[in-house]
């Protein structure tokens, strides 16, 4: 009886599951809106602009809110120091500068058609949604005026190379969050290509295992970029223009106003997040002058993309016996030598430099004097000491090179290197015809005279964090010669002494050791005797 | 031969733990102190501090045992003979004389002994257990408002640490002046002391 009630349950349920299984298959849980079920996403798009309109009519206020962010304008004014920065103004040691260089540089922008001066910054359906929402990996906009090629295109136009069309309705109708995908299209070819720029982020974070980066771990953590850099109304958190250097404060509680950066560590592990292993508290101690970064991420570029450490412009312009632009490669493929860019030195696995940051940077702009004197100018100098109180030692890249500088007026320049033109140095190999059109473009002065001036840019690294027992050993620092060698301003034990006292203390020790062996040596004579 | 049982079983406990931790804390301290690498900085400052609790620890029982036996008393110093135990080691000790201070239950230690361990007690001691806890909550001293450099706490402590080193040198050869080699070594390890046989030698 009860056997018989059982297998009448058992079928009873075993015929239902595959009924509520495939019910619960069709409820997408990731979101509330299937976007290809919206009537105006239903229909052939022919533009970019005409995609952000049919965004617009359910999500209002998205494009003002955009129009509010740095990803929008380039240009963010630091308060410390009221310097105009953001992509649209400062200089770099990599392709040097935004300015004329725009087709090129603003199929990054989220935005269409920013091509000169003449971008309308106010228009709502110049916003492009598609290239952070986009989630099927198949939008792009091709350089030239930053509009995805909704046909077969030609570009660079006369060079017989086609993009093929994308499909825009496809494209609209698949939009979501934002991913590593998404975000990385840009930010992972900084500096013109992959991993080019910043040394701790390029395509090997797309899908990283735990060894490249803890949180992102594809198939652990699984972390995306807005996991940390929340972006309230569209505005993205975790700024390079203004870091948060040293972050004091507790780790963020739900539900508890915080104003504090949410993209740093202590955000959410706080001040003590050292809660095993072998000496927890001694390593909760460093918290106050080291950043997390410093220890947990050993070296940078550990996905098997090269970064650029080095890049001289100075050898830039070479050209092949037929008059040809060249391109040497190393043994791995990598270009060290292009005819338009001049000498690149890249490198994997990089152990980073070390520096005391509290988060101000203060960059060398256009109109600052600059001279061959003072030996290498920095591109963006780095707060912070010692005895600040803001500061903590941060690893960095030290992205180091040669780039052209007006001798005469004693300013760096902006040159036009890309463009379809005659003056775009990557076309004709003319540094005065680039720099004049560059410089004319921005207002700028130019003598009409190049030499090279030695520059540093600095990158404090905060992405590829390994897994903790890949975290530095002690004695990585805690030496003579190790790698806070060049930290002033602390006593690092291991590393620092009083030479004095050594000196007195080890001859206080010899002298004892002398002494006692003399005395032992004469009562052995003595007793012989 | 009289005999004298001169180190209790505590006693004995006590110097030979100090003594195990002492070493190892030396070992351990000028790794750290950078002077030379042996078992990496993270074990030696591991160690150097779980030598350092125990150290403290036993210090705790040391001295309550030293208050509660009245055993304090053995380091009062003293001046009287001390002249002819300096003269002992300058002088007698080569000639085969016998050592002018006879030890006895109330008086373990010859006036220089007592004074050299008196300083260890007042001075070396105090001066490491002081530095050493402030460098190891040195954070804490900072959040507490003191902002003593860290330079100078490691400085202090390395003097401390130098200082007990110079002891432990002339310690550990002191221990073979007594009547034989091994006499004073073996009075540390049994607890009883074999006095010289009086001939008439004494001072």
């Amino acid at each position: 009886m009860l056997k018989s009630r059982l297998f009448a349950a058992l079928t009873a349920i075993a015929l239902a599951l595959p009924g509520m299984a495939a019910h619960a298959a069709d409820v997408k849980l990731n979101t509330t809106a299937d976007h290809s079920k919206f009537k105006e996403l239903q229909r052939e798009f022919t533009s970019g602009p005409e995609v952000t309109k049919a965004c617009l009519t359910c999500h209002t206020e998205a494009a003002l809110q955009i129009h509010r962010t740095k990803h929008w304008t380039w240009e963010v004014v630091n308060p410390l120091n009221n310097q105009r920065l953001g992509k649209k103004n400062v200089i770099n040691n990599y392709c040097i500068s935004t300015a004329t260089n725009l087709g090129a540089c603003a199929t990054c922008h989220v935005g269409y058609g920013w091509v000169n001066s003449s971008f309308d910054f106010k228009s709502q359906e110049n916003v492009d949604c598609l290239i952070c929402h986009d989630t099927s990996g198949n939008y792009k906009k091709l350089p030239g005026g930053g509009q995805p090629p909704v046909k077969d295109t030609e570009n660079p136009p006369g060079s017989g190379k086609i993009v093929k069309a994308i499909d825009l309705t496809a494209i609209a109708q698949k939009v979501g969050k934002t991913s590593r995908d998404s975000c990385g299209a840009c930010h992972f070819f900084g500096g013109g290509g992959d991993g080019v720029k910043h040394g701790d982020m390029d395509t090997s974070l797309a899908a990283p295992d735990k060894e490249v980066d803890v949180h992102m771990d594809a198939t652990g953590l699984d972390f995306t970029c807005s996991t940390c850099h929340k972006a309230p109304a569209h505005d993205v958190v975790g700024s390079r223009y203004m870091p948060t250097g040293k972050d004091s404060g507790d780790a963020h509680m739900r539900g508890k106003v915080n104003k504090s950066n949410p993209a740093t560590c202590q955000s959410c592990h706080g001040q003590t997040p050292h809660k095993a292993g072998a000496q927890p508290a001694k390593l909760n101690q460093h918290t106050d002058k080291v950043a997390c970064q410093t220890c947990h991420i050993p070296e940078f570029a550990r996905g098997g993309v090269p970064t650029k450490m080095h890049w001289d412009w100075s050898t830039a312009g070479k050209l092949s016996p037929e008059g040809k632009p060249m391109l040497k490669k190393d043994a791995k493929g990598h270009v060290i030598y292009d005819s338009r860019k001049g000498d690149f030195v890249v490198a994997e696995n990089v152990k980073p430099e070390y520096g005391w940051f509290n988060g101000e940077v203060t960059y060398t702009l256009l109109g600052d004097t600059v001279s061959k004197d003072n030996g290498v100018t920095l591109i963006n100098a780095l707060g912070g000491s010692a005895s600040d109180g803001r500061s903590l030692i941060w690893p960095m890249k030290v992205m180091r090179g040669s780039q052209p500088y007006d001798p005469v007026n004693k300013t760096l320049v902006k040159p036009h290197v890309a463009g379809n033109d005659d003056t775009a140095f990557w076309k004709n190999f003319n540094w005065e015809k680039a720099i004049t059109t560059g410089m004319q473009a921005v207002n700028a002065p130019f003598s009409g005279q190049v030499d090279f001036l030695k520059t540093e840019m600095y990158w404090p690294i905060t992405h590829m964090v390994a897994p903790k027992d890949k975290a530095l050993g002690c004695v990585e620092c805690h030496a003579r010669g190790g790698r806070l060698d060049k930290i002033q301003g602390i006593y690092l034990p291991g590393r620092d002494s009083n030479q004095w006292v050594d000196l007195i203390g080890w001859l206080a020790a010899g002298g004892t050791l002398a002494g006692v062996l003399l005395h032992g040596l004469v009562r052995i004579a003595r007793r012989k005797n | 031969m009289e005999r004298i049982y001169i180190f209790t079983r505590f006693e004995r406990f006590w110097h030979w733990t100090q003594a195990l931790l002492i070493i190892t804390m030396l070992v351990t301290g000028f790794e750290i102190h950078g002077s030379y690498k042996f078992l990496g900085f993270a074990q030696a400052g591991q160690l150097h501090t779980s030598a350092a609790w125990a150290l403290i620890t036993l210090w705790v029982f040391a001295i309550f045992w030293h208050f509660t036996t009245g055993e304090w008393r053995q380091y009062i110093p003293s001046f009287k003979n001390i002249d002819k135990v300096i003269r002992h080691y300058a002088w007698g000790i080569f000639q085969g004389e016998p050592h002018p201070f006879k030890v006895t239950r109330a008086r373990k230690h010859n006036p220089l002994q007592a004074f050299a361990y008196l300083g260890v007690k007042l001075l070396i001691n105090p001066l490491v257990w002081i530095s050493g806890l402030a460098y190891l909550y040195y954070n804490e001293l900072g959040a507490a408002g003191f902002n003593v450099s860290l330079g100078l706490i490691a400085t202090l402590h390395t003097i401390g640490a130098f200082m007990m080193l110079c002891f432990l040198i002339a310690h550990v050869y002191l221990i073979t002046t007594g009547h034989t080699v091994g006499a004073h070594l073996k009075a540390m390890i049994t607890g009883w002391e074999e006095a010289e046989e009086a001939s008439g030698k004494t001072h």
